[in-house]
């Protein structure tokens, strides 16, 4: 869950670059990619474990497991724009491009148990008619999820911090560039 | 204590976050450090940003 909250931030922030062209939002969304990347290769990998003994098997291209895969490689792509582009400001743009058509993925993942016939399970916790999960499991399941989601914000708040420390030093340098040849 | 017949599943999900989530904090923090230090250096050097220039 917590990685898609970290591309639903990104697309948010992918508005915040491509619009309003705020500063930070190119910070926010820098900042998000590597823990959504994190996230969602930890939702695949204990997802995968949680399956052996479930349902028989690590892995199968059923539409959830499939779709929280395409989020991973969507991930990585940006992070790859980020971290490959010369000039920042381009793979800032370019990253924001994808963020935003990446976001097109995040109902798929979120109704594809109910739309496709999948190995998962159908919609258990935000359902209408309320959970199907036993409260002795929903409700460490919850308290999980809001840790996750604190872990999350307190992550982005500090890879924020670092970022514009990086940006700082990178002006600088650039200045004493300028002044070097002047 | 018994986790039962999952225990390896269990031990082995709970490995995989512990190792994942101490990666992402010791990044952040070496990755912290690293930029206030080459900051740092550069101000040592003299080199400030514009909007700390005076005059």
């Amino acid at each position: 869950m917590a990685g898609m909250f970290g591309w639903a931030l990104m697309s948010v922030a992918a508005l915040g670059t491509l619009v309003w062209r705020h500063p930070l939002a190119d910070v926010s969304g820098k900042a998000a990619a590597p823990i959504g990347a994190a996230f969602t290769f930890i939702c695949l990998v204990t997802g995968s474990l949680w399956g052996r003994p479930t349902w028989g098997t690590y892995w199968v291209w059923d539409a959830r497991l499939t779709s929280m895969l395409v989020l991973l490689l969507l991930y990585l792509g940006v992070l790859a724009l980020y971290w490959t582009a010369e000039e920042p400001g381009r793979g800032a743009r370019a990253a924001a491009i994808l963020s935003l058509v990446g976001a097109v993925n995040l109902p798929i993942i979120k109704f594809s148990v109910d739309w496709w016939n999948t190995l998962h399970q159908p919609a258990s916790v935000f359902r209408t008619g309320g959970s199907t999960i036993d409260p002795s499991l929903l409700t460490p399941l919850l308290i999980m999820a809001l840790a996750f989601t604190l872990l999350f914000v307190t992550l982005h708040l500090a890879i924020m911090r670092n970022e514009i420390l990086r940006r700082r030093v990178r002006s600088m340098r650039l200045m004493q560039a300028q002044e070097v040849h002047a | 204590m018994n986790l039962g017949p999952h225990a390896d599943f269990i031990v082995a999900a709970y490995a995989v976050t512990l190792f994942v989530v101490a990666a992402l904090i010791a990044w952040v923090l070496l990755d912290y450090s690293a930029q206030r230090r080459i900051l740092g250096d550069l101000e040592e050097r003299g080199v400030t940003r514009r909007s700390q220039r005076k005059g």
